[in-house]
């Protein structure tokens, strides 16, 4: 089976869906000649032309508002945010109008579109580049919020994203999109909405986790399994809807939750997560669920976004001690 | 050649009939499609009065009257053909949502709060009512740029205010529309107040309409309560849009003779001398003397059309009042497409609650 880095899952992907259905349709800031400032849709206005794969105006509201109107057309626009921290500018659209437009329409108007965002640090970009503010939008009742950690997912969600009636937003680890390799079948598949999978199987505790934050959860967990401790680690793949039952039974098997993400800690969706797992598992839980997150400040300059961003040994440091708290 | 723009000299708008209903130019307007327009703005102001008295007894909600307006919607939607034509309103255009098929009814139900309000009949195309300002132009253009990319026949005309058209999305939709010339006509709506504030605390353009030059699409200014000059500057507008010449940006110059809501108390805000300059520019007023005029209307046809207008108000707040009230289920109705796990328990448990 073909190895692929996630950003070449999703512009293949984004390639045969457009072969395969014609009312799919590529708008964004530099998406066309450019292919995209992280290359995700390079060759595909080549290919389409530039009236299915289209270079807009730079303004993120009228982008999504208007991919919101192909929708309603007829069509099955995937609309590009260049960077999910200029999502402010579109957030109107996206949780006021997109979101909730079938509920206002009484069932008339479903509103069929991806919207797809990069988020998340690690990669030294300017200021105001790198939020991972995924909580605003999974908190926007209408919303599927999607945010797949590997190659084979990125390629499985989008599909599933394709698939739906329901608007979905699919966020893209910046830091992923070159380093996640992974194996991506050819032939087309889909990742269900609203499945979680079990990344690395151990007993002592699970780390629940998505997008970039998989991986660090992953290397941590080797970290840990060197020192005795069995962490299994559990990728969400999808905010909304939410594995609900993949998550209980996880935590059930092991009895200590911590919860990984880079977004600032309060109100953050670890916070969801915390809750909604005190709630199903509360009498196997052998210690409280823990957070690891950034702090409540915001996003940093590049010098010291890695003091901000949750590091491997931060994680190894923390979860040893979750472990010492006595049942 | 100076490098600066002088400043601009006043300019009128387009005026067909005068306020005394004689015609100052030619009308393509037949009598026949008058009378038709006149009955949706009598209709109008029938359910105006009749939800204005409804509303101060406590069995309607707040809702924004369109008096004063009349001429205006219902000329624009007048060059509209429903079939295939598209309306994204903002929420004071009444007239034309019915016009294209809306059930007078549904539009009571949601000024009552009732969900069933938001019903829009499936071969309708209209998107729901904007509360948002200016949220639907974005929309409004990329359904129109939709229909051309499919080769499907259809412009979308969109509904908003002189206020609205200070946020963002104004802006960055006419600037969309100019670049992919899409076919869609902007009916900008001046009525001279955003709540209380006034049009100069708005703008520091001349007209709204002068603003089109700068997203390279066409303009035009006409006279709002003018029923045939609306006609003919959006029957314009809609060809040139549907030929494939792109966007029009069209300010229709009104009044709203009323309050901005039920809510609302313009006496705080409007005064004698801002009303005494609109005296006698009733768009109704005007089209019946024109009508009268050309003899295509005299009392036995007016208090036929009035008869109408009234039973089917009658009729409309009849059946919105006989709506049983809703129930907790309709919280959950239509929030998605495909609803999951914990949606589906969410509402069961909701349910459940409000059986206990």
């Amino acid at each position: 089976m073909p190895v692929k880095t996630m950003v070449e899952a999703i512009r293949e992907t984004l390639a045969d869906e457009m072969a395969r259905d014609e009312r799919v349709m590529v708008i964004g800031e530099d998406v066309g000649t450019l292919g995209g400032v992280f290359r995700a849709t390079e060759g595909l206005q080549a290919k389409f032309g530039e009236h299915r794969v289209v270079d807009m105006p730079l303004a993120e509201g009228v982008i999504v508002g208007a991919g919101l109107g192909l929708a309603l057309s007829g069509l099955r626009p995937v609309v590009e945010i260049q960077f999910l921290g200029f999502g402010h500018q579109a957030f109107h659209q996206i949780g006021q109008q997109v979101a909730r437009l079938r509920y206002r329409s009484a069932g008339r108007h479903s509103v069929p579109m991806v919207i797809r965002a990069p988020f998340g640090g690690g990669v030294r970009t300017p200021e105001l580049h790198s939020d991972a503010f995924e909580a605003f939008y999974a908190h926007c009742p209408g919303l599927k919020v999607v945010a797949p950690a590997s190659a084979h997912d990125a390629k499985g969600l989008l599909n599933a994203a394709l698939d739906t009636d329901d608007p979905v937003l699919y966020l893209e680890p910046l830091k992923g999109y070159r380093l996640q390799r992974d194996e991506v079948p050819e032939e087309r598949y889909v990742v269900p909405l609203g499945s979680s999978r079990v990344v690395r199987e151990g007993a002592d505790l699970t780390i629940v986790a998505w997008s970039a934050a998989v991986q660090l959860a992953l290397q941590a967990a080797e970290d840990l399994a060197a020192g005795g401790i069995d962490a299994q680690v559990l990728d969400l793949r999808s905010l909304v809807p939410l594995d609900v039952a993949g998550i209980a039974a996880a935590v059930s098997a092991t009895g200590r939750a911590v919860v990984l993400h880079e977004a600032p800690l309060t109100g953050g969706f670890g916070a969801e997560l915390a809750a909604t797992i005190q709630q199903e598992c509360f009498y196997d839980l052998l210690a409280p669920v823990h957070r690891i997150s950034a702090p409540d400040t915001p996003y940093p300059l590049a010098g010291i976004e890695e003091a901000y961003v949750p590091s491997r040994a931060r994680v190894v440091r923390e979860v040893r001690a979750l472990m010492e708290v006595a049942p | 050649m100076t490098r600066f723009t002088p400043p601009s000299e006043p300019v009128e708008p387009l005026r067909i009939l005068d306020s005394s209903g004689a015609l100052l130019g030619e009308t393509a307007m037949s009598d026949a499609a008058v009378l038709e327009a006149f009955e949706w703005m009598l209709l109008t102001r029938t359910f105006d009065q009749k939800a204005t008295s409804l509303q101060r007894q406590g069995r309607f909600g707040t809702f924004s009257s369109v008096r004063g307006q009349e001429a205006s919607v219902v000329g624009a939607a007048s060059a509209l053909d429903p079939a295939r034509d598209w309306i994204a309103p903002q929420y004071r255009e009444l007239p034309a949502i019915l016009r294209h098929g809306m059930p007078l009814e549904n539009f009571a139900l949601y000024f009552m709060g009732h969900p069933r309000g938001c019903v829009i009949p499936d071969d309708v195309n209209i998107l729901p009512i904007q509360i948002s300002l200016a949220a639907q132009l974005p929309q409004a253009v990329g359904v129109a740029w939709g229909l051309r990319q499919q080769g499907r026949d259809g412009v979308v005309t969109t509904f908003v205010g002189d206020g609205a058209s200070s946020e963002g999305d104004f802006h960055e939709s006419l600037n969309l529309a100019g670049v992919t010339k899409a076919p869609v006509v902007f009916f900008l709506q001046n009525n001279g107040w955003a709540i209380s504030t006034p049009r100069a605390k708005q703008t520091a353009a001349r007209t709204f309409a002068d603003r089109a030059a700068g997203y390279g699409i066409h303009g035009a200014y006409v006279d709002g309560n003018d029923l045939l000059a609306v006609n003919a500057v959006m029957v314009e507008a809609v060809a040139r849009a549907r030929a494939g010449e792109g966007p029009t940006l069209v300010e229709s110059l009104t009044w709203r003779a009323g309050a901005h809501n039920t809510a609302d108390d313009p006496t705080k805000y409007v005064t004698d001398a801002d009303h005494a300059a609109w005296e006698g520019t009733d768009p109704l007023a005007r089209v019946e003397s024109y009508l009268r005029r050309t003899g295509a209307l005299a009392d036995a046809g007016y208090a036929e059309i009035q008869a109408r207008c009234v039973a089917e108000v009658d009729r409309a707040l009849g059946v919105a009042q006989a709506t049983p009230a809703p129930g907790a289920e309709a919280l959950f109705d239509h929030v998605y497409a495909e609803p999951f796990a914990r949606f589906e328990q969410q509402r069961a448990a909701w349910l459940q609650m409000q059986e206990a």
